[in-house]
């Protein structure tokens, strides 16, 4: 019975640990992408355009291309941790299963 | 049909539909009443966060203040969206894991203690009071300048339907009419939008016209990159670039602290927070931020297009202009104050940035004392300059050079002589956009005082049919001090956007973070750091806007802080008091450690999930 009680709580520690790092990993893309890219960097950055574009790089990233950033990094999110909560889910399912 | 007779048909056929979508979701039950019956599908949830989200503000104010900032207008286009980010990432799948009602109650619960419960209420309801009041003076301005009613009959009847839909459907209602409101800014805000991009740019999408040449329809430049265009106007008549990053006060640091400050504040609002409670289940949490991000982006990316056109448009359908030569829409806007133009003599417009400037707003001043500026301004001309007062210099040292940054968005159609049935739609979706967020900040307001307050510390043995009466009964209250505010707007309503955001950042931010991914925190270091934050963010706030306290610098910031950005370091010193005195006090008890450790787990029912027994 504790041996069960133990491996539950390790699948739900390793789950946390799993989410902490989808989320530290995106929220520095969503450090570097907004206030980097369109902040920090945007007058380095403008200095570039955008190919085929009137668009200074610096200019974009503040006004369009964060934003633009900003839905992907959301999309990833959902993705990568509704699959994260799939598995785990699975992993309990199956240490009820064998408890019984 | 004239612009007067459609807006009354617009605006009269959605106003009809927000009636029957609360007739058709009327509720019984508290948690109808506060959360929707936790049965919103994550899609159409995401629809009335977008609608509750963009208000007044973003719809009418935005677009204008990016066409005259430029690129520095990015920090309200990345901070109003990022937040959504810190949002999906940090807070909207954990509440709603555990799944009570509104922001005071995980304050109170995680701490377990009704003084943070009381100050998370205090938050919410001052908050939410500031924006609300923006939102019913914005409804009063757009039925007084398309309907020509009095702009406070127009507050009246923009709270009876907030009214009867909000207290009729609660969330249930509320979330429903927003997602028809939704469709109506939306579309009020792209169609002229793409029609201005085409004859522009040639290009249907206004965000890919941005980056386009120029067609040559509208000045005869040909195969010119629109923006290479602006900025070389811009820089004729002495602005700086309108593409040129940190110019003016707007330094590098500045618009650091500011953007993170309204991305931080964003994710900490009450009324966005709580519409991720109305949904089934994390997932559909998760969901939902994407949705509403995404509805949300399709304003906001089109917004710096909107702005950069009617920045040509404004420019160039005005300078060097004689009176006989001056378009419709200046005459139809000269009479709200939004423009005015007051000449040197030579009788030819100037829009510049330099002492020449002859174009201006009235602002706040009063009607009789613009009548009096003008007179002597008259008198000055007529005399040769030796009788009256030149009006120009009056006007520039009061601030009020420029027109006024709400007439980007409302008259650009007309600028660009777009047909009369797109100019009456603006008005549709200049009403839509304000009652939407009114009425979630309302919920918000009745919910912290209702739930919070009165069921939850005044009288824990309430009844559901008690309790749904008192929420009725604080929205009906609500409604009317919102719309005493609308009508006599205190001075400082536009300011005070900043505070709200700035108090959002500075106190629910960080105490509820922490309380999800920290199980040490306890009750004194949580209470002390919001209590801090909140505390030195509106004193630095009040102190720079209304008492004019020099601005600070910190040794970061060579002009010292713009107060929008002071949240950034009320949240600072938010984290550092909480995270520094945690070690000296005890942590959460036993209890309270299994409720944050169901908060993280997907599944299994957690105390949070088990809302049938609650109620």
């Amino acid at each position: 019975m504790t041996t069960s009680h133990e491996t539950k709580e390790q699948i739900n520690r390793q789950y946390w640990r799993m989410n902490i790092m989808i989320m530290t990993a995106l929220l520095s893309v969503w450090a570097l992408v907004g206030l980097g890219g369109g902040i920090l960097f945007a007058d380095i950055l403008n200095r570039v355009t955008l190919p085929n574009t009137g668009l200074p790089l610096g200019f974009w990233m503040a006004h369009q291309g964060s934003i633009i950033g900003f839905v992907f990094i959301i999309l990833i999110y959902c993705v990568a941790l509704n699959r994260l909560d799939r598995r785990h889910r699975q992993q309990i399912a199956n240490l009820s299963e064998s408890e019984s | 049909m004239s612009v007067q007779a459609l807006t009354y048909l617009f605006v009269g056929a959605s106003f009809a539909l927000y009636l029957g979508i609360a007739w058709l979701s009327r509720v019984r039950d508290t948690r109808g009443f506060y959360v929707a019956g936790q049965g919103i599908p994550s899609i159409a949830n995401g629809m009335a966060t977008a609608a509750d989200w963009m208000s007044a503000a973003s719809f009418i104010s935005m677009a204008g203040l990016i066409s005259t900032m430029g690129y520095a207008g990015g920090v309200y286009l990345m901070g109003w969206t990022g937040g959504y980010v810190l949002l999906a990432l940090l807070i909207a799948p954990y509440l709603r894991k555990f799944g009570h009602y509104t922001v005071p109650d995980f304050v109170g619960d995680r701490y377990e203690s009704n003084i943070a419960r009381v100050v998370a209420v205090v938050c919410a309801v001052f908050v939410s009071f500031t924006y609300v009041a923006g939102q019913m003076r914005g409804v009063g301005v757009v039925f007084s300048r398309f309907l020509e009613v009095d702009v406070n009959v127009g507050v009246i009847i923009g709270m009876a339907i907030v009214f009867i839909y909000a207290t009729l459907g609660g969330m249930k209602g509320i979330t429903w009419t927003q997602v028809a409101q939704y469709w109506v800014l939306i579309t009020a805000f792209l169609i002229p939008a793409i029609a201005i991009s085409i004859k522009l740019t040639g290009n249907i999408l206004p965000q890919v016209g941005l980056g386009a040449t120029l067609t040559g329809d509208v000045d005869g430049t040909h195969g010119m990159y629109f923006l290479d265009k602006l900025n070389q106007i811009q820089r004729d008549l002495g602005f700086s670039e309108y593409t040129a990053a940190f110019q003016g006060g707007w330094d590098k640091t500045n618009v650091f602290l500011v953007a993170l400050s309204l991305m931080v504040g964003t994710a900490g609002l009450p009324h966005v927070i709580v519409r991720f409670y109305t949904v089934k289940s994390v997932k559909a949490a998760r969901w939902s931020v994407f949705w509403a991000l995404l509805f949300i982006s399709l304003l906001y990316l089109t917004a710096p297009a909107t702005a950069a056109f009617a920045r040509y448009f404004m420019i160039g359908s005005l300078n060097e202009k004689a009176e006989e030569q001056l378009p419709e829409w200046f005459n139809n806007w000269e009479q709200t104050g939004l423009i005015m133009w007051l000449d040197d003599g030579d009788g030819r417009v100037r829009y510049e940035a330099g002492d020449g400037n002859e174009i201006f707003r009235s602002g706040t001043l009063p009607g009789s004392e613009i009548a009096s500026i003008r007179q002597q301004h008259q008198l000055w001309v007529d005399s040769d300059q030796t009788r009256g007062a030149d009006g120009r210099i009056i006007l520039r040292n009061r601030g009020l050079s420029g027109p006024d940054r709400d007439i980007i968005v409302l008259a650009t159609p007309e600028m660009a002589e777009l047909a009369n049935w797109i100019i009456a739609l603006i008005a549709a979706g200049g009403l839509a956009a304000a009652l939407s967020t009114a009425s979630g900040l309302l919920l918000v307001i009745s919910s912290s005082v209702a739930h919070d307050l009165y069921y939850r510390i005044v009288n824990v043995h309430a009844s559901e049919e008690q309790r749904l009466r008192v929420g009725r009964g604080v929205i009906g209250i609500a409604v009317v001090i919102a719309g005493i505010f609308g009508i006599y707007p205190p001075g400082f309503v536009s300011q005070v956007v900043a505070f709200a955001f700035g108090l959002a950042a500075a106190s629910f931010f960080p105490a509820i973070v922490l309380g999800i991914f920290s199980k040490r925190v306890g009750t004194v270091p949580a209470v002390a750091g919001m209590v801090s934050g909140i505390g030195l963010t509106s004193f630095y706030i009040i102190g720079t806007v209304f008492f004019d306290m020099d601005r600070w610098a910190l040794g970061i910031v060579e002009g010292g802080i713009n107060p929008q950005g002071f949240g950034t370091i009320g949240m600072i010193v938010n984290f550092a008091v909480t995270l520094g005195l945690t070690p000296l006090f005890p942590p959460p008890t036993d209890e309270t450690k299994e409720l944050i450790e169901s908060i993280r787990q997907p599944e299994d029912a957690g105390p949070g999930l088990d809302l049938e027994d609650v109620l």
